[in-house]
């Protein structure tokens, strides 16, 4: 027992588990028996269950802090007697707080259908030589699953055998991670035998692999397979044999497989865990502001009960006096912080995000797909950008390859389709040269066998025989690497084509239309650090070949012969261009060279622990001694527009960074045909061939001297010369590094934040996929805090996307990662520029305006309240009747802004993509910094003022009717309201540059429903009301002239600063945006406003349906 | 089958999508070309230049200045006298009664303050009382009622609500009408005399109706039993309020004006608005054409001093005043309207002045651009 949990501790310490295949002890001698305990194959996604549904839910609605801030409130008013009843902030609350409760629970119990209904769907297990069939739930670790074709993984699975001779299987991991290609799945070659049931459940093996762990694209494993009596053979596992749950097999009758990993510990469930959420710094600010409207509100409070608590009182009644008369005031003014505006902000979140996706412009006719958001918290960042770091690769770029030429040994074989001297040449200098002959059969064989290409011939595809063309059936190329297809497609226009892989021969149509088959031996996988890949095949004729491609800095230092020189300069010419150059080389491997190799690669390959780094080593052993046959080059044409796009978002005062893994000379060469360095540029290089001349600390100094020196001479004219700089990954990671070694002088990272900072276009190259993020972060944490935004199409900018303020996805060619990850998906680079120019633009000027306004619409309504105390015995008289307190913020004043917030457009959309540096006017949140805050609050006060001592002057110990009746409290606060009412929506309409038909319809209409609302609720006397304050009281201020008269008055006085100012800052110190309307002043006036209601309709309907699903 | 529900899992499942990103399957569409979603919709687009608001500031300068003038005269027109018979001097009249206040004395103190008026008031004149530093707009005071009692509800009658304690029951009686508000009700009783030169004092006739409003005497505030029964039947096994000297059923002799439709209760309950308040009294009603309502001369104001200010230091007044269609003596509005309206006039000259500076500079960098 002891010995079981130690080895079971043993286990857990070295994060391996042990799986036995059909729950079959290894043989005595082997290991013990341990029955381990893994969680069964039941998925849970649904949050509760239904006895611990109303606890836990409530408990999670009241962990945000601002249902509890006004669940707080509630309390109080239930607690104490307060001038409200709690009814006015119960209803609310009450009402949030269900909804949020009805929608979380539907959706929780259409998750508990879901799970149910994926937990029931019937797997068939093999048990005793036979297929059974079970649900998915009571699979556990270690059965034997058999799926069928178009069938979806029940759990984490290790391929034993496939209905394929091969012991492949082809999978779609469409639903895991969005692409759609088929990849190809291996069997450990051992085990491909088993074929049937019984002979699978023959099978007596064990599998030892990692605990589970999120990585969809890592797995390490080993399995021993127990023969009689026989040492245990063992083989190693790795990614290409887990079969993860959600996966599809496809074009494979059926598999037989293992669980390993079941339930909650598949990599799927591991992987969807929600991401942490990304804040809008306009929301930062907004509850900074809360923060401070709560304090002095606080402070309000705490001076109106002082002043109460003069009284002559026992001490300690005299303090609970006073803390019940601070909490009643609070009640009062809690108004200030209405739950609307919550419901507001994101209610226009929600819905405003649509636009983006409704926007045709950014719909793709090619890919058939338009705009995503994926997070709508963040629609107002998007006008705020100040850093955008771009992918160059498939995202300034097409990522579209076409082969455009390739060179053996520096000469030109074929340039953009013309076949060039190959024929000519090699007739005219035929014989001369039979090295030449031979090197190039082998470059055009290298670059037909070094891939890791499928291929797809249609009939399998679509499952009809279609007819043969030409001789051979029509096929086509798959792979994650869209240059290896045009390598291969392009080598198919040479005239030798890749045919297939089958049992492991790789087969080769020639020029003479004959077939060679070479036996691929191993695959030197390609990864971003050794920037090559390689394989090892044996020809026909028995020799052992390894062909090797890569980047040129890759190759070049490995290669022992061959004409480096030329193919050097070819390659740089062809780098210059813009082109993906990619060199080519061989090694001829002896028996003896090719067993070491193999050698070296099992065993790295069996490694358990370490077994990236020990690959990474045995490569390194192999790949050498090359000799060079040459070169390739491809072409990533530039997206449309995407030159345009960058110079607008230069105009629009953006800096644009481009991040890339390509290498300097391609990078710079796109970066100059986008137009993000200019002939004018001046290019600064902090590269590693400078760094190895000078040391980093002199070429930083040198830079940053330059760049400051530039500045201090232009002076204000900063733009007349730019500046760009160009920093490869080499340095950076020095530039970072010195961060640990202590500030001072000698910290880097300041001087090559600032170098940074003066260029208005930086080039990153050769970078790795971390140090991307690490660039992002670094912008990010400097001392301005800007806002970032990163854009990329692949895997490898994911880390950068999640890393900065916005995170755009480009709906690629290298999948769907980085599409899903991003806040916003945007099919094309060019639709980057609507996105921020417009939509970012019109969205931060929404969302400011809905906040501010927000602000001083409960300024304006609370701050009489405010004054009232003054003069009412600081009893918290409520200046307001109940009704008008609890609609002011739901109806009467809500749906203008909440319309404005999502229709108001200051500028049309042509004006602002035609004129880019409008996109300055808003930069660095300037519509909501201090000073515009203050305005409004100032604004606010004022119009309170107004009101408050307007109705006082009127009512001031003297009558206003001309029967000489007299008015009490309740008309005097309903004047005030009244006011407070038609100022603050006729302030919205003052700012409101786009009247459309909604407009009008909803800012007159809820002036009216005002009007309708008030003459109701005192219309009547209301049955079941205790209380009859308002009967008649609407309608006898209205009776009264001078109460009309009182209340233009106090409306024109209200509206008056707010005119005065804007029409003086328009006309003495106008921004850019005020400049362009005064070009255009009123040409339009009213177009016909007869649009259709559906309209309206799908208005209303969205509003409806953002209500029952999101609140 | 496996697979789409394994989809529908995840779009609500475990990924958090806040935005419309779950619609991920409709959108395989291209989105529809209408003017909303597209936010191509027609709009007029107003633009506030000094230009365009100009005109707006003369037209109000225009309007508003005549509209002030006019107010101002008419509130100039208006006469209105008000004399303080508080009594907190040991020189007024009322001094004595002021300090010899008790709740318990069943005779009430009298006093008479003698007035001059210098101009006569030719229409009709409204008599009002005035207190000061008199909180009726207190929270606690205002709540302090049961309008379903107030509106005859008899179930209200013997349970006035809770609001009104502690002024709804009195020796486990209810007290109708309940409530702090009715308790202080006003109950000084104010006559008027104007002594003819020839030395006889004539009483002048106070009108006592019409000083509510019509929609409270009528539809909120109701005797219990409807409009013809017999007050004190209804009103029995209830209390009158503490401070009060008869019950609400002996307020006036006339029956429509009785009970809770008393128009000096009604006037009273209903709260004012700030500390410093009048409420109507009395009308005196335009006798002919002739003679004016209240001629030149000495008058003698006749109170019956029952309501104590003293202990919170109030005050209390009687207000003679005529009034206009605008109500009583008020400059505020007419004031405000002249301010507002040379304001407004004056801004306009100095946005005319800086559009033409601006306006010229402008254009001339517009063309420059």
């Amino acid at each position: 027992m002891l010995f079981h949990l130690i080895v079971v501790s043993l286990n857990r310490s070295f994060g391996t588990r042990t799986v036995y295949i059909g729950h079959k002890e290894p043989p005595p001698g082997a290991e013990a028996y341990i029955p381990q305990r893994y969680p069964d194959n039941r998925i849970v996604s649904s949050k509760y269950t239904s006895w611990n549904f109303i606890p836990k839910n409530l408990f999670e609605q009241f962990r945000r802090i601002a249902n509890f801030y006004f669940l707080a409130i509630f309390l109080v008013q239930l607690i104490i007697d307060t001038p409200t009843s709690p009814v006015t902030s119960g209803l609310p609350l009450f009402f949030v707080i269900t909804v949020t409760a009805i929608k979380q629970g539907y959706e929780d119990w259409l998750r508990h259908k879901a799970d149910c209904s994926i937990n029931e769907c019937p797997v068939d297990v093999v048990q005793q030589g036979k297929v059974v069939r079970t649900q998915s739930h009571k699979l556990r670790v270690g059965d034997i699953v058999m799926v069928r074709e178009d069938e979806t993984f029940p759990c984490d699975l290790i391929l034993l055998s496939s209905s394929r001779h091969d012991g492949t299987c082809y999978v779609t991991t469409a639903s895991l991670d969005g692409e759609s290609s088929h990849k190809t799945y291996y069997a450990v070659q051992d085990t491909v035998a088993f074929r049937t049931e019984r002979e699978v459940d023959s099978l007596h093996a064990t599998i030892e692999c990692e605990q589970p762990q999120p990585d969809l694209y890592k797995f390490v494993g080993r399995i021993n397979i127990y023969k009689d009596r026989e040492e245990p053979l063992a083989r190693p596992l790795g990614a290409e044999n887990l079969l993860l749950r959600g996966a599809t097999l496809k074009n494979t009758q059926h598999i037989y497989a293992v669980a390993v990993y079941t339930g909650m510990e598949t990599k799927m469930a591991l992987n969807y865990q929600s991401k942490s959420q990304k804040r809008s710094a306009v929301e930062n600010s907004f509850n900074l502001r809360l923060k401070d409207t709560v304090l002095t509100a606080s402070v309000k409070n705490h001076l109106l009960s002082n002043s109460t608590s003069l009284v002559c009182l026992p001490f300690l009644l005299q303090v609970i006096r006073a803390f019940t008369d601070f909490l009643a005031f609070m009640v009062l003014f809690n108004y200030i912080i209405p739950v609307s505006m919550y419901v507001t902000v994101e209610m226009q979140k929600f819905l405003g995000s649509y636009f983006i996706t409704w926007d045709e412009e950014m719909f793709d006719e090619e890919l058939g797909e338009g705009a995503l958001v994926n997070t709508s918290d963040l629609n107002e960042e998007l006008g705020q950008v100040e850093y955008v770091f771009t992918d160059k690769t498939g995202t300034l770029t097409e990522n579209n390859m076409e082969f455009i030429e390739c060179c053996v040994d520096g000469n030109l074989k074929m340039r953009r389709g013309h076949v060039c001297g190959l024929t000519n040449m090699s007739r005219f200098k035929a014989g001369l040269c039979l090295c030449r002959q031979e090197h190039e059969d082998l470059f055009f064989r290298a670059l037909c066998l070094c891939h890791t290409v499928q291929v797809k011939e249609e009939e399998t595809v679509d499952g009809i025989k279609r007819g043969i063309h030409q001789g051979r059936p029509t096929s086509f190329y798959i792979s994650s690497s869209p240059d290896e297809v045009a390598l291969v497609e392009g080598m198919k226009r040479l005239g030798y084509t890749y045919l297939r892989l089958k049992d492991n021969y790789m087969e080769i149509l020639n020029k003479d239309d004959e077939i060679e088959r070479f036996e691929l031996l191993h695959v030197l996988n390609f990864d971003s650090v050794r920037r090559r890949m390689s394989v090892i095949v044996r020809s026909s004729s028995g020799e052992c070949l390894l062909f090797c491609k890569g980047a040129d800095s890759s190759i070049f230092p490995r290669v022992v012969s061959g004409k480096v020189e030329q193919v050097k300069a070819r390659v740089e010419q062809n780098a210059v261009e813009g082109l993906r150059t990619l060199c080519v080389a061989y090694r001829r491997l002896s028996e003896s060279e090719y067993k070491e190799a193999r050698r070296h690669l099992n065993e790295a390959q069996l490694a358990l622990q370490d077994r990236e780094q020990r690959l990474a080593q045995a490569y390194d052993t192999i790949e050498k001694d090359f000799v060079l046959l040459g070169a390739t080059a491809v072409e990533d044409r530039l997206q449309e527009k995407a030159a345009d796009t960058i110079e607008s978002l230069h105009k629009a005062g953006m800096k644009v960074w481009v991040l890339t893994g390509d290498k300097m000379e391609t990078a710079a060469a796109t970066c100059y045909a986008s137009k993000l360095f200019r002939r004018s540029t001046q290019i600064l290089e902090l590269t590693k061939k400078r760094t190895e001349e000078q040391s980093l600390h002199d070429v930083l100094f040198e830079l940053s001297r330059t760049v400051l020196r530039q500045r201090s001479i232009s002076g204000l004219s900063v733009d007349c010369l730019d500046f760009g700089l160009i920093i490869d990954g080499a340095t950076l990671s020095a530039i970072l590094k010195s961060k640990q070694e202590g500030a001072g002088p000698g910290n880097y990272r300041e001087i090559f934040l600032e170098i940074g900072r003066n260029c208005s276009a930086v080039l990153c190259c050769r970078m790795a996929p971390l140090q991307k993020a690490q660039i992002v972060k670094l912008i990010k944490a400097s001392k301005e805090h800007p806002i970032t935004l990163a854009i990329g199409d692949g895997a490898n900018d994911v880390s950068m996307i999640l890393e900065a303020h916005v995170g755009i996805g480009i709906m690629g060619k290298e999948g769907r990662q980085a599409a899903r990850n991003s806040d916003y998906a945007i099919p094309k680079f060019k639709h980057l520029k609507k996105m921020l120019l417009v939509h970012g633009h019109y969205y931060y000027i929404r969302i400011a305006e809905l906040v501010q306004y927000f602000f001083y619409k409960n300024v304006c309504f609370i701050f009489p309240q405010f004054l009232y105390q003054f003069f009412c015995g600081f009893s918290q008289q409520p200046l307001y009747d109940t009704a008008y307190l609890t609609l002011y913020n739901i109806s009467f004043t809500s749906l203008p802004i909440l319309l404005y917030s999502l229709v108001e457009q200051h500028i049309t959309t042509e004006r602002l993509k035609r004129d880019p540096s409008l996109y300055k006017d808003i930069a660095k949140n300037s519509l909501l910094r201090w000073p515009v805050f203050i305005y409004w609050t100032c604004l606010g006060v004022f119009d309170a003022v107004v009101f408050f001592f307007g109705a006082y002057f009127l009512f001031d110990n003297t009558t206003f009717t001309s029967n000489g009746q007299m008015f009490g409290n309740w008309t005097f606060g309903t004047l005030v309201f009244t006011v407070l009412v038609f100022t603050v929506t006729l302030k919205l309409a003052l700012d409101t540059h786009h009247w459309t038909w909604i407009n009008h319809f909803v800012i007159w209409g809820s002036l009216l429903f005002y009007v309708i609302f008030s003459l109701l609720w005192g219309g009547i006397i209301w049955p079941f009301l205790n209380y009859q304050r308002m009967y008649y009281v609407f309608m006898q201020m209205l009776s009264s002239g001078p109460a009309w008269l009182s209340i233009i008055l106090l409306i024109t006085v209200s509206l008056l600063p707010d005119v005065i100012k804007k029409v003086l800052c328009r006309a003495v110190c106008p921004t850019a945006t005020e400049r362009f309307w005064r070009i255009t002043v009123l040409l339009k006036l009213f177009v016909s406003q007869a649009v259709g209601f559906a309209e309206f309709l799908s208005l209303i309907f969205l509003i409806y349906h953002y209500f029952f699903l999101k609140i | 089958m496996m697979a789409s529900s394994y989809n529908a899992k995840d779009e609500d499942g475990h990924i958090t999508v806040t935005g419309p990103g779950g619609g991920a399957v409709l959108r395989s569409k291209k989105p529809e070309n209408t003017a909303f979603k597209q936010q191509r919709l027609p709009a007029w687009q107003p633009i506030l230049t000094a230009g365009t608001v100009l005109p707006a500031f003369f037209i109000i300068g225009l309007l508003f200045i005549p509209i002030g003038i006019g107010l101002f005269v008419t509130s100039n027109n208006i006469k209105e006298f008000e004399i303080d018979y508080t009594g907190a001097d040991t020189s007024s009249p009322c001094f004595n009664c002021s300090q010899n206040f008790s709740w318990n004395s069943t005779s009430p103190c009298t006093c008479t303050v003698p007035f001059y008026l210098e101009q006569p008031y030719e229409s009709n004149v409204y008599v009002y009382y005035g207190l000061s530093n008199f909180y009726q707009n207190h929270r606690r005071y205002v709540k302090s009622r049961d309008d379903s009692q107030l509106n005859g509800n008899l179930k209200s009658l013997r349970e006035p609500s809770k609001e009104c304690e502690p002024y709804a029951y009195h020796n486990n009686k209810p007290i109708a009408p309940c409530g702090a508000i009715a308790n202080s009700m006003f109950n000084d009783t104010l006559e008027l005399f104007y002594n003819d030169p020839n030395g006889t004092s004539v009483k002048i006739l106070l009108g006592t109706t019409g000083i509510a409003w019509w929609t409270d005497k009528h539809v909120k505030f109701g005797n219990p039993g409807g409009v013809d029964s017999n007050l004190s039947a209804v009103f029995q096994g209830t209390t009158k309020p503490l401070n009060w000297r008869r019950p609400v059923y002996e307020l006036d002799s006339d029956q429509s004006n009785n009970g809770f439709v008393n128009e000096d209760f009604i006037v009273w309950m209903r709260t004012a608005a700030l500390p410093t308040f009048r409420k109507l009294y009395r009308i005196i009603g335009k006798s002919s054409q002739m003679v004016p309502t209240l001629p030149r001369g000495n008058y003698t104001l006749e109170v019956v001093y029952n309501y104590p200010v003293r202990s919170f230091e109030g005050r209390k007044r009687m207000i003679l005043s005529t009034i206009s269609w605008m109500g009583g003596k008020n400059p505020f509005l007419g004031i405000a309207y002249i301010t507002v309206g040379s304001v407004c006039f004056f801004l306009g000259v100095v946005l005319l002045v800086i559009h033409h500076k601006c306006g010229n500079r402008n254009n001339g960098a517009e063309i420059s651009n």
